[in-house]
Formats: C-alpha cells, structure tokens, sequence
C-alpha cells in the first residue's frame, strides 16, 4: 500500500497541461527583422516602439549555429546555421536594450532601442 | 581557448549539479547507480537530436516549438522531482528505520530511481544540446583555431563533471540522518528554480503574457551568469533579472512541494526522546 500519487498519473497530468497551451498567437505586434551574417547583427541597432510587444525575426545567414539571447528582453533561443526564428518580446518600457549571440557574446551583440 | 572552456563549463554547471544531487539523494539505494548512468546515456542521445534537428524544433508549434519543448521537459523534471520528494517523505523513514522492510519497498522505489533518471536525462539533455551546437559550430566554421578550442571545450565538460563530483563527495560528508532533510529541501528549491525557468520559457512563447514586469535588477551585484550567480541560479533559481510571473511560479511551487512533502509523510514517527532546549531570546 502506497500513499504516494503514481507516476503515470502525474506524466498524464503533465501531458495534458503541455497539450492544453496550444500556442495562442496574438496580436499587434510590431516586427523587427534582424539578420547575423559573418557573427555580426544587422541592423546592430533597432529602433522600436514602446509599450507594444514585439516579434524579432532573426535570420541566419552563417553555417553555425547561434543563440540569441537576451537577459533584459528574457529571451534564449537556438538558431540553426542557415535557419530562422521568431522570438516574442514583451512591451517595453523606453529604454536601450542589449542582446547578444550566447556563442560569442563579447563580439556578437546588438540592441533595441524603444522609444 | 579559454573562451571555449568557459561557454562549455557554463553549461555544464546546471547539469553537473543536478547529477550529482540526484547521485547523493540515492546514494546506496540498489539499482542508483544504474539509474544515473542511463539518465546520462539517454540525455546524451537525446542532447544530439536536440542539437540536430534544432531548425525543425524552432519552426514547429508556429515557431514556438522550441520553448514549448523546453517548458514542457522542465515541467516534467519539476513534477519527477516533487514527487520523488513525496515519495522520499512517505517511505524513507522506514527504509531508514527498518532495513527488513526494504525488500517489499524495493519495487516502489525503483520507481522513484525511474523518476530521478528522468530528471538527470532533462538536465543532460538540456544544456548537452547547447554544448553540442557549439561545438558544431566550432568544427563547421573550421580554421586553425577549431582544434584549439577543442580542447578548450573538453576541459569545460572535465571542469563540469569535477563540479559533479564535489557536489556529489560534498553531500556525502552529511550525516546519513541529516541528509535526508538536506536533500529534501535541495530538490525542492532546484525543482522550484526549473519552475520559473518553465515558465519564463512560456513567456517567451507569448502564452503568458501576463506579470511580464521585471521583479527587481541585482545583475550589478551578482550576474547570474558568473559563476557564483550560475551556481545559485541552478540551487535555488536564482535570477538577476526574472519577471513577476516567475517569481510567483518559483514561490507557488516552493509551497506546493513542501506542503506535499508534509502532508504524505507518515503521521505516526517514533520521536527520539525529548531533550530540553535552551532557550534564548
């Protein structure tokens, strides 16, 4: 006799919940188109609206692979080398914002400015 | 060189620690040692599916496959670790009080060891797919300077599995009957980190898109991406600049587990002797 909940039970559970968010896409965004080619972000600098959310599409232009990443705009996400992501943003408030490639971050940076 | 060894050891930080927490947790229970290694195995492999079919994932779901892959794999580490907790509250006691009892407990605990082998395999998994895109990236972009930083990322993963094993011998310096309470209240804090990583994911996907605020900016006083700031950011989720809803995911699922934790564990435990306490105030 076990008092403890079974492991299926909870893998259901988390299957369910997982199916459940099916990805609701918004909205009003405002796109920024972004490119990385030779390790360098293109434009380095975007400006973008405030207070609305955002959508970044990031293509890569280089073989390797990168991760965008951002610690103030919160986001991490791998690119293939030749491949494309979407990544959201939240509104934000004015400001300058850095994002980088995690793969080389000292050389491979670049910003949103929201005004 | 140097460069290599530190992206490499940063990602191998999380994972090594969680090994080897989930390593001391079990260590001696038949069957552990197994369990960690295939765990490991299984992350590996499915590390460089990760890693291979990182466009396909990216794409998939309306471009939010991706975070929605890593949301849901946390969330299963997360619910994996709870209830090896709930577990570990409703039967480790009489392990430990009983040694005769262990061979009927022995089959229920295997299923605890299959829960935290899932949560070594998310770990590997996790920051191993990273690893391996950037050491793609290293032999793909090719030059003089690719074998250099080879060796520099070996270095990062032998400086990741050394992490392991001073966490590991680390907590094996704890006194048997302290370990128990010690690795409880680990796992629930490093559950309650990869909670708020789950849900920051989710943010990310636009599916949460609510308490998006930033909670508070302490990067100027610990980065979570120094070393320091990693480590904790791995033990008990610390983060330099999370947003509101993580905080409170982070807070829910601290106080959910702990009060799972409570309310399975056995009502009925032999007290050794009361000793009087000092008292001061």
């Amino acid at each position: 006799m076990t008092r403890t909940p079974p492991l299926s039970l909870l893998a259901l559970a988390i299957a369910l919940v997982a199916g459940a968010a099916a990805p609701a896409i918004a909205d009003d965004a405002a796109t920024v188109q972004i490119t990385l080619k030779d390790h360098k972000f293109d434009p380095a600098e975007s400006t973008v609206p405030a207070g609305k959310p955002l959508v970044i599409q990031l293509s890569n232009q280089d073989a390797t692979p990168a991760e965008l990443e951002s610690k103030e705009l919160r986001f991490e996400k791998v690119v293939a080398g030749g491949g494309a992501i979407t990544v959201k943003v939240r509104a934000l408030k004015p400001g300058r914002y850095r994002f980088f490639d995690d793969y080389h971050e000292a050389t491979t940076q670049g910003f949103l400015v929201a005004q | 060189m140097l460069g290599a060894l530190i992206i490499v050891f940063r990602e191998a930080i999380e994972a090594g620690i969680i090994v080897g927490i989930v390593m001391a947790v079990t260590q001696g229970v038949p069957g552990s040692r197994l369990m960690a290694g295939v765990g490991i195995v299984a992350g590996v492999v499915g590390a460089g599916l990760v890693a291979a079919f990182a466009g396909a994932l990216a794409s998939a779901l309306n471009g939010v496959g991706q975070e929605m892959f890593n949301a849901a794999i946390l969330s299963l580490a997360v619910c994996m670790l709870a209830w090896h907790n709930i577990w570990m509250a409703s039967h480790g006691r009489e392990l430990a009080a009983d040694a005769r009892k262990l061979g009927q407990e022995v089959r229920s605990g295997a299923r605890s060891l299959f829960a935290l082998a899932i949560v070594v395999a998310v770990a590997v998994m996790r920051e191993g797919s990273e690893i391996a895109l950037f050491l793609y990236g290293l032999v793909a972009a090719g030059g003089t300077t690719a074998s250099d930083l080879l060796v520099g990322s070996a270095l990062g993963l032998a400086a990741g599995v050394a992490l392991s094993a001073v966490t590991y011998f680390g907590l094996a310096t704890i006194p048997p009957r302290r370990l128990f309470a010690v690795t409880t209240g680990l796992i629930t804090f490093l559950a309650a980190g990869l909670a708020a990583q789950a849900a920051n994911f989710l943010q990310q996907a636009g599916l949460a898109p609510v308490m998006s605020d930033t909670a508070w900016d302490t990067s100027a006083i610990l980065s979570d991406t120094s070393l320091v700031g990693r480590v904790l950011h791995t033990l008990i989720g610390y983060s330099d600049q999370p947003s509101v809803l993580q905080v409170v995911v982070y807070a829910i699922t601290l106080a959910v587990i702990f009060a799972l934790t409570k309310a399975f564990a056995p009502r009925v435990v032999t007290r050794p002797p009361q000793t009087p306490l000092t008292q001061n105030s």
